[in-house]
């Protein structure tokens, strides 16, 4: 992985989840702007998945393949599974629910940066 | 003929409003804690068998929770009560017995400590999940 880039993917995420956050607060369902953030967002974790596939080839290895390869897998499908759970009922929750698939993504970030990093779970 | 009878349906069910939302947090909680459980299972249960047995009955309990809050229908709001209620139990009696007992649980798990290494949402989560379902309760229906 590489440090800079996962970070700013995971704080790109932090400003879309507080930016989803500020429009349920002021009671909006979602909308194309929103959606089109989360959109970019699933763009960068892709980019994340082929540079750590590009550096898993060179050689690199995490604490735990199965661990990471679950983790990167897992920061794909969060966005996409979020935003169809989300759009099935379109009210400020929905807003809700994209802010809180948004901030899972840090989450499996900094995970996978630690297996990356050669914690082994 | 005009409407249903407004029987159980005035009520609003579980996987609706913010419902949702309580649902999508439980469904990201069970595919972490079963994910987390099954590789600690698989590669070294023999390090901590009681935190790890543990960790897979926590997933379990989240899962049942996830499904039966986005399904409606009273079974379903019961099976949620249940599962709801095991995990605040297990919450509790986990994290109090991961504080006196360190040597026990050696390797984080959902519930020790409370749910401390997940920023103690564990212990908040099941709260709310009854406050919600004690909001969508179904009326009983005069016969």
């Amino acid at each position: 992985m590489i440090t800079g880039y996962a970070i700013a993917v995971a704080l790109c995420s932090l400003a879309v989840a507080a930016w989803a956050f500020v429009l349920a607060a002021r009671n909006k369902a979602p909308a194309r702007p929103l959606l089109t953030g989360l959109a970019v967002l699933e763009v960068l974790l892709l980019v994340q998945v082929v540079i750590s596939v590009v550096l898993l080839i060179g050689g690199d290895r995490p604490g735990s393949m199965v661990t990471f390869i679950a983790y990167l897998v897992g920061s794909l499908l969060v966005l996409p599974v979020g935003a169809v759970w989300a759009l099935a009922e379109r009210t400020r929750s929905s807003t809700v629910i994209l802010g809180v698939a948004c901030v899972t993504v840090p989450v499996l970030i900094l995970r996978m940066s630690e297996v990356w990093g050669g914690a082994s779970a | 003929m005009a409407r249903v009878p407004e029987q159980a349906s005035e009520r609003p069910a579980t996987a609706s409003g913010p419902g949702r939302v309580l649902v999508a947090v439980y469904a990201i909680f069970a595919v972490a804690a079963t994910s987390r459980a099954a590789v600690q299972i698989a590669t070294r249960f023999d390090e901590a068998p009681v935190p790890y047995v543990l960790s897979a009955f926590a997933a379990v309990v989240y899962l049942l929770a996830t499904f039966a809050l986005a399904r409606t229908g009273i079974l379903w709001w019961r099976i949620a009560l249940v599962a709801c209620s095991v995990e605040l139990a297990g919450v509790l009696v986990v994290g109090t017995l991961s504080v006196f007992d360190q040597a026990a649980f050696p390797d984080a798990a959902v519930w020790s400590n409370y749910g401390m290494g997940y920023l103690f949402i564990p212990l908040v989560l099941p709260v709310i999940g009854l406050l919600w379902l004690r909001r969508t309760a179904p009326t009983r229906t005069p016969r």
